[in-house]
């Protein structure tokens, strides 16, 4: 059923302090809300629980990006529109600017952002495998202080995340060390545009005299979280890239991913599909990455 | 559901729409495409899915396009906003309004004014797109009736007679 606006409240506070006081003072009653494009989505629907909701969209704390000599601290609340007109961003972290355009069609982009991606937790998310792969740092703020936590150890089950009750989410912090390394996106849906993936792909490695050096692999829709390929990565460290070598990690993908078959796909496809999105970035690192 | 939840007040929202300033009063969570319809009686922008996947319901927010189903009013506090109604000037079609009629782009007529709006928003960021930038500008635009093509067509023709001027 349809909502009723009057039952739900909506407030927009000047400043990080004021929302960080709203969380703190009836922690999990408030909802932050930023450009609405999965809020919205279940409030119309008459789904979303929770009836009190802070406004953070004009915060403009959140909405900054800042360029430091070792990393670049994007603002929780940056929209993909601007992730992917930022310079450094599209230069060096590619993966990250191909996944923002590929995340819904422009008007999406104009209003998804970054940090609500990371908060909703869809295992789906095309952004996620990007910061699993650069080695993305959170800042979690509240009253309390602030905290960092790696991401990888962000979400900890399906749709279930560290951040505390009065925590919000405050920048993604990624390392500026990836610059010279190959990368490889692939996103496979019913069609490009707005489709939510079956299966997508970031992966990163360097490669010298055909040998793998620190590849990364990371999946999105394959498990109950993104996930980082770590044994896959292990088996491929280290050895020069031959075609058993590309078979030992097919089987090892299939052996790492838990996928689940749902109204997208089925989970052998997804399983299928991932060995060989993995396979392509070893032939193309075999290719590319003596460049690097 | 939960009767015992206390109901919100309606607020002062101000903005522009169309360059004219309008004062009116909504509960903050009510959507941006309801306002515009129901109480401003702008009905151009359409609900087509509701959700955000469809574009029927597209305006430009302070120069943005977004989906107007997916905005709470609330956030719409101050801004300027561009709907369907606002893109003809004194009744007269503009030159991408023209082209769309020109090149069978409208049919049925109801992602027309997202797409319109959609081909707008391109137009401001690149005045020469090439098909792939057309085809990315439009993606979240759903039509169930021309195929596309006469709607590509459209916003090239417009984008040529643009710069030829």
């Amino acid at each position: 059923m349809r909502a009723d606006p009057a039952d739900y409240k909506l407030v927009s506070p000047r400043n990080l302090q004021a929302v960080l006081s709203l969380l703190a003072d009836e922690p999990s009653q408030w909802l932050p809300i930023a450009g609405g494009t999965d809020v919205m989505v279940l409030y119309s629907a008459g789904k979303l629980p929770n009836r009190k909701l802070i406004d953070i969209w004009g915060i403009p704390e959140l909405r900054q990006i800042e360029v430091l000599p070792e990393r670049i601290r994007i603002g929780a609340a940056c929209t993909y529109t601007a992730l992917r007109r930022h310079e450094i961003i599209s230069r060096d972290f590619r993966l990250l600017a191909l996944a923002a355009s590929w995340t819904g069609g422009i008007a999406n982009q104009n209003r998804g952002t970054l940090g609500g991606n990371i908060a909703n937790a869809s295992p789906a998310a095309d952004s996620l495998p990007a910061l699993l792969v650069y080695d993305a740092e959170l800042t979690l703020i509240s009253v309390r202080g602030e905290r960092r936590v790696a991401y990888r150890n962000f979400h900890t089950g399906y749709k279930k995340t560290a951040l505390a009750a009065d925590e919000l989410i405050q920048d993604i912090s990624l390392p500026r060390k990836f610059a010279g390394y190959a990368s490889h996106a692939r996103k496979v849906g019913a069609r490009n545009a707005q489709a939510i993936s079956k299966v997508c792909l970031a992966a990163l490695g360097q490669c010298a005299d055909s040998v793998i050096r620190d590849v990364r692999l990371a999946l999105g829709s394959v498990a109950p979280v993104p996930l980082r390929l770590q044994e896959t990565e292990h088996l491929l460290n280290g050895n020069k890239i031959e075609l058993s070598l590309i078979n030992a990690a097919r089987k090892s993908v299939m052996k790492e991913i838990r996928p689940i078959g749902d109204i997208r796909s089925s989970a052998r496809y997804r399983a299928a599909v991932a060995a060989n999105l993995v396979a392509e970035f070893i032939e193309k690192l075999a290719v590319e990455g003596t460049y690097a | 559901m939960n009767a015992s939840l206390e109901k919100s007040a309606k607020r002062e929202v101000s903005f522009i729409v169309n360059g004219e300033e309008k004062i009116l009063f909504a509960h903050p969570m009510e959507r941006l495409l309801d306002v515009l319809r129901n109480d401003l009686g702008l009905t151009g922008a359409k609900e087509g899915c509701g959700e955000g996947e469809c574009g029927s319901c597209s305006v430009l927010l302070d120069g943005m396009l977004v989906n107007s189903c997916l905005v709470p009013v609330a956030q719409a506090s101050g801004a300027s906003i561009i709907t369907i109604e606002g893109i003809s000037t004194h009744g007269l079609m503009s030159p991408l309004q023209q082209a769309f009629l020109k090149c069978g782009g409208a049919q049925c007529g109801i992602c027309t004014p997202g797409m319109i709006l959609a081909a707008v928003h391109l137009l401001e960021k690149e005045p020469e797109p090439a098909l792939s930038d057309i085809r990315e500008g439009l993606a979240g635009n759903l039509c169930r009736c021309t195929g596309y093509m006469q709607i590509f067509e459209a916003v090239a023709r417009a984008a040529q007679l643009r710069m030829a001027k």
